[in-house]
């Protein structure tokens, strides 16, 4: 695809993990496990149910501790890091947020610079600033003074991601964000983060499901099984029949998109 | 702004209602005669009251307001992690056991100290395998709440007709301070507990998504939600303390505040402290006028003022629970 940016080689790395194993209560999910994000890399986490996308994830931004290995953001060590700095450098987009209190959209948003903001001092002018520009880029500055958990799926979505905008982050992390949504959304959210990543060269780590919408969006796919990196690169690389048969145990047919040559991945069922 | 309209009206109106309340009394509405010594007596038991009211009333509401975020419960309030129970098993052993003849100070003191004692157990108990969480905060709260209140029972049923009687009162509630001191004492530490989840409203705020969210936002959870729970209890200790068991206010005025300047606790914790304040305030001069010269617990009008305001508000928003 003509939108697909490809990332220098010569970036500084966003995040390195090496060798990182972790697990809960002695049952281990991510083994041995290396990789490098870039900045201003656009990489999608795929892989079926319970092979470790989301720990790896939550690895990356110090909620789970590594048992052996390292987890580096910007050049530093996660757990060395302070939380506030941390989450200046990396936000995160959650599957939803359930907001049970009736936050208001531009309240919402505010929250996305807690870390940013002092606490002897209401938000300045600047903060306003940003998270109006954020609220302006996903949308939602129409929306501002609706209470969020009164809204749509897809309207809340374009919201979360107008908060992790708001800290003016390096990284963006999402744990498959389009999971309760339409198509037509899923759409929407999509072509948010992506132009996101070429305006803004914000370094974007996503977990999907769906492979086609990563295969179309993503120019680098890591597609994960049992707590290791099975496949790492392109659609094309990483989307072979003998690949994603072999981790998700069915039968597929991969094709060529002809309109936009996205690859397409359709199972087939056994007869 | 959505809600900011609502504030500086409020404030103007709360200081009215508080003025009014000083200046009535069993005989109607008047100006105490502060000539004489006994109608100064009689001002400054009725100012000991209202500053009283002040303290308990907002101190309860402030700390239903932090639990209710801490814990993400509708439900939430300050009585929820068993301080109630601990506060009253202090003061029933402290008038059991004969010390309270010995100091004026001496039931409060016990309520304070084993409500305190009550949260750091429930605390640790919740605590066990690493991280505190939320299930385990009210699961563990309930547990140790219902054994304090048969610990209760069990001394109830063993004490003199003399001790029974005044540990039902105590438990009834009273906003009449014994002293000027206990005022000043209980006063301060709603303030301190006040400035410090004030302090950390941002981080309240982001909680009330969710431990992860809070995390991803920057804030040091674990460490944050134990500040937060103790100054809670420190509140409502210091209210138990100086007024026994008052119900309703820790529940209801979180809520309706929330209605009316919505969730950010920057806004709605200083408002909470207000509006508390001032409607056991106004609930005590009920209390202590309707019947006179039989005083009503305080108790039985909140809960009866406070449950049908408290119903039409629900009724106005559905989708979130709180207003």
């Amino acid at each position: 695809m003509s939108e697909k940016t490809t990332t220098p080689i010569n970036a500084q790395p966003a995040v390195e993990v090496q060798n990182l194993a972790t697990g809960y209560h002695g049952r281990m999910v991510l083994e041995n496990l290396s990789l490098v994000i870039r900045e201003g890399e656009m990489t999608a986490l795929l892989g079926p149910n319970g092979t470790g996308k989301s720990t790896l994830l939550h690895a990356m931004t110090g909620q789970h501790r590594a048992l052996s290995g390292s987890v580096k953001l910007f050049g530093r060590d996660v757990r060395e890091l302070p939380a506030a700095e941390r989450a200046r450098l990396v936000s995160m987009v959650p599957q939803q947020i359930e907001a049970p209190m009736a936050f208001t959209v531009a309240e919402m948003v505010m929250m996305g610079r807690t870390a940013a903001l002092n606490r002897w001092q209401a938000p300045s002018a600047d903060d306003w600033r940003i998270v109006e520009q954020a609220m302006t880029y996903t949308d939602v500055l129409g929306l501002r003074d609706r209470i969020f958990q009164e809204m749509s799926g897809g309207e809340r979505q374009r919201v979360v991601i107008a908060l992790a905008l708001a800290a003016e982050p390096r990284l963006i992390l999402l744990d498959e964000p389009t999971a309760h949504l339409d198509m037509n959304h899923r759409l929407e959210v999509l072509e948010l983060i992506a132009r996101l990543n070429r305006e803004k060269n914000v370094a974007i780590v996503m977990v999907a499901h769906d492979l086609n919408l990563a295969a179309e969006f993503f120019p680098r796919l890591i597609l994960m099984d049992h707590g290791r990196i099975a496949a790492d690169g392109p659609p094309e690389t990483v989307l072979q029949p003998q690949t994603i048969e072999a981790i998700y145990h069915c039968h597929v047919d991969i094709h060529r998109d002809p309109d936009c040559g996205a690859l397409r991945v359709f199972p087939r069922r056994t007869k | 702004m959505r809600y900011a309209r609502f504030q500086i009206p409020f404030v103007l109106l709360a200081l009215l209602l508080t003025a009014v309340c000083v200046l009535v009394g069993p005989h109607g509405f008047s100006w105490p005669d502060t000539t004489t010594p006994m109608g100064r007596a009689i001002f400054q038991l009725r100012l000991y009251r209202v500053a009283a009211g002040f303290i308990v009333g907002g101190g309860l509401a402030c700390s239903g307001a932090v639990l209710q975020a801490l814990l993400r419960n509708p439900l939430a309030e300050p009585y929820i992690l068993g301080i109630s129970g601990g506060g009253a098993l202090g003061a029933a052993v402290v008038i059991v056991s004969g010390l309270a003849a010995v100091h004026v100070g001496a039931v409060p003191a016990g309520a304070f100290v084993v409500a305190l004692a009550t949260l750091a157990l429930v605390y640790a108990l919740a605590s066990q395998g690493g991280t505190t969480s939320v299930y385990g905060l009210i699961l563990s709260g309930v547990v140790v709440s219902s054994m304090l209140s048969s610990l209760l029972m069990l001394l109830l049923s063993l004490s003199d007709i003399q001790g029974l009687h005044t540990i039902i009162w105590w438990m009834l509630g009273n906003l009449q301070a014994s002293s000027g001191v206990m005022l000043l004492a209980c006063g301060g530490c709603v303030m301190v507990s006040f400035a410090i989840v004030w302090l950390f409203s941002r981080e309240l705020n982001a909680l009330t998504l969710g431990r992860d969210m809070a995390h991803h936002l920057g804030v040091r959870t674990e460490r944050v939600v134990a500040l937060a729970l103790a100054a809670a209890t420190l509140a409502a200790a210091a209210s138990v303390a100086l007024a026994g068991m008052i119900g309703f206010v820790g529940l209801i005025v979180p809520h309706a505040m929330r209605q009316m300047i919505g969730a950010d606790h920057r806004r709605l914790l200083p408002m909470c402290l207000i509006a508390g304040g001032v409607f056991l305030v106004v609930c005590d001069t009920v209390a202590r006028v309707v019947l006179a010269p039989v005083e009503l617990p305080v108790g039985v009008i909140t809960a009866l003022t406070g449950g049908p305001f408290f119903l039409v508000l629900l009724r106005r928003r559905k989708q979130t629970w709180v207003g």
